[in-house]
């Protein structure tokens, strides 16, 4: 293999790794943070689960990332992933809440407008609703689970010791079920954009393909697995601590709405059985793990009276949204230009 | 694997709940003890009847002590109940005090043998009776938090109903004692016990205080 192709896909393991680092936490942060479950447990179920979502049901989202640009050459695609991350970088020095995704479609954009490619609106209004639909969708989820589970747990009766042993599985479980979700609609965001350009060809053996995009998204998922492992700790420490006081039961429920989004998001499945009951499909579109969650909890915050939001945080969610993606394309489009120019790459 | 280790988790949460009912069992059945206690003395003073209770108590509390020493350990060493476990730690310790309370009470008995006149029994099995029914409510509203934290208010209230009735009964006795004419050692000895009799059901509405707080902090 041309070592080449490493240096170009770097760009994307990169993204992977910040994902992993940032993103688990929104996935176990409040159950390690909380001490419900160890750092280490955590760490391995969802290291395993983002591969495999990744790998079985990443490709739905990606479909979306390459319609909106399908980026044809790897110098192109190392770029546009490198202005995503840098952007990554540069908001979370900032302070400011920042997705992947609107990080990489910014990128997209950028190159498209570079290559002067025409940018698909219809696409990227899809694209955009579903970031606004996103925290939204599970705020609402986390309000109707949160008031079912209250109602639930009244009538149940159930002793203080076994609701916490019930909980500390079911935090397990949701865990495991949002990593997978987090592998499979975020897998987009972190080799997306080299999938039209893959250097990889595809596997044969016995009579299974393993196709070159599956080796992107494996070596993706390992990038964000790895992420996991060497920098997720603190990430999550510091989210079980930094909401504030959050119940395991509204952790188990933020965990639960977010990773129900993320999949509804990212499953090709669900489409096809939404299209089969002649219902309208949801977009298979990258979207926030962090705003999902942060979305979930302030659904939870307004069932329990809104005193505890802090709309300052909102707005630097908001701000995020709008600050990311331009900052994304705007470096992509200079960095393509110093990429064609000064190192004489080719970039589409 | 996994599987194993989950039975095993439920496993271990079943023996904690066990532990918790056997200690709030104890406590129920040491409250049956002292007032059966204080009532076979105020009617045939020390005899081998009342000896049998006071150690019924005695027998009830060391073996509540383990239960506890238990509780606390499996809560700490298995990390359970993160968010709670203070607050369990705290109602245990401080349940386990009203036993200890009904122990020295008996002791102080055994030991002093007050001479309790005739006109006096009925004010003090009042109290006796009052002090266990605040002690009883207790132990429910302790079940209660556990299994249904809302419901917990109920029976707290019935504490500090049986509290304020114990303070009324245990007031009117000193009264009664130092209107006597007894002689003042006597008249101190004998409100001493009033006091100590009566203290069980201050504590008791005390940890109902606590449990309230323990248990909105359960149902928000």
């Amino acid at each position: 293999m041309d070592p080449s192709i490493l240096i170009f896909l770097s760009s994307g393991l990169f993204l992977g790794w910040a994902l992993g680092a940032n993103d688990a936490a929104n996935v176990f942060g409040t159950a390690v943070g909380t001490r419900m479950i160890r750092w280490g447990t955590a760490a391995i179920i969802c290291s395993i689960f983002v591969v495999l979502g990744a790998v079985v049901s990443g490709a739905g989202s990606s479909h979306t990332l390459g319609k909106l640009g399908a980026i044809t050459a790897l110098p192109g695609a190392f770029m546009t992933a490198l202005a995503a991350a840098i952007s990554v970088y540069l908001m979370t020095k900032a302070g400011l809440a920042v997705s992947t995704s609107q990080a990489i479609v910014g990128g997209i954009v950028g190159w498209n407008m570079f290559t002067g490619q025409p940018t698909d609106t219809k696409i990227l209004t899809t694209i955009v609703t579903t970031w606004f639909l996103c925290p939204v969708l599970s705020a609402v989820i986390a309000v109707i689970l949160y008031k079912a589970l209250r109602v639930y747990l009244r009538h149940a009766e159930l002793h203080l010791v076994r609701t916490d042993a019930y909980l500390r599985f079911g935090l397990l479980i949701a865990g495991a079920f949002g990593a997978y979700a987090l592998g499979a609609n975020n897998i987009a965001n972190v080799v997306g954009v080299f999938i039209p350009a893959t250097p990889f060809p595809d596997v044969h053996f016995g009579g299974f393909i393993f196709t070159a995009s599956h080796q992107l998204f494996l070596a993706g998922g390992l990038a964000i697995a790895f992420g996991v492992m060497t920098y997720s700790k603190r990430v999550m420490m510091t989210v079980g601590g930094g909401l504030g006081r959050i119940s395991p039961i509204a952790a188990f429920i933020a965990v639960i709405s977010h990773s129900i989004v993320l999949f509804a998001f990212a499953s090709r499945g669900l489409e096809a059985w939404l299209l089969s009951m002649g219902l309208p499909t949801i977009p298979l579109v990258p979207v926030s793990s962090s705003q999902a969650v942060v979305g979930a909890i302030v659904g939870i915050a307004i069932l329990q009276g809104a005193s505890g939001i802090r709309w300052r945080v909102l707005g630097n969610i908001v701000m995020g949204w709008i600050a990311t993606p331009i900052l994304a394309g705007i470096i992509c489009f200079f960095g393509l230009y110093f990429l064609q120019n000064v190192f004489d790459q080719t970039v589409f | 694997m996994s599987r194993l280790k989950k039975l095993r988790l439920f496993g271990r949460t079943r023996d904690l709940e066990l532990q918790i009912d056997d200690f709030l069992d104890k406590l129920s059945e040491s409250t049956v003890m002292f007032r059966l206690g204080v009532r076979t003395y105020l009617k045939e003073g020390s005899n081998g009847e009342f000896e049998q209770k006071l150690m019924a108590v005695n027998t009830l509390e060391s073996e509540a002590d383990n239960l506890r020493r238990s509780i606390e350990k499996e809560l700490y060493t298995h990390t359970l109940i993160p968010d709670a476990r203070g607050d369990v730690l705290g109602l245990i310790e401080t349940l386990d005090h009203v036993m200890n309370l009904f122990e020295g009470v008996l002791w102080s008995i055994s030991i002093e043998t007050p001479d309790i006149p005739n006109e006096f029994k009925s004010g003090y099995r009042k109290l006796t009776n009052m002090v266990a029914l605040a002690a009883e409510a207790l132990v429910l509203a302790a079940r209660s938090f556990f299994h249904s934290p809302h419901a917990v208010g109920e029976y707290n209230h019935k504490v500090i109903i049986y509290e304020k009735e114990a303070d009324k009964i245990s007031t009117q006795l000193k009264r009664e004692i130092f209107d006597s004419d007894l002689e003042l050692a006597r008249k101190i000895h004998l409100r001493n016990f009033v006091e100590q009799i009566d203290n069980v059901a201050d504590w008791a509405e005390d940890v109902a205080d606590r449990l309230a707080i323990y248990a909105i902090k359960r149902t928000v």
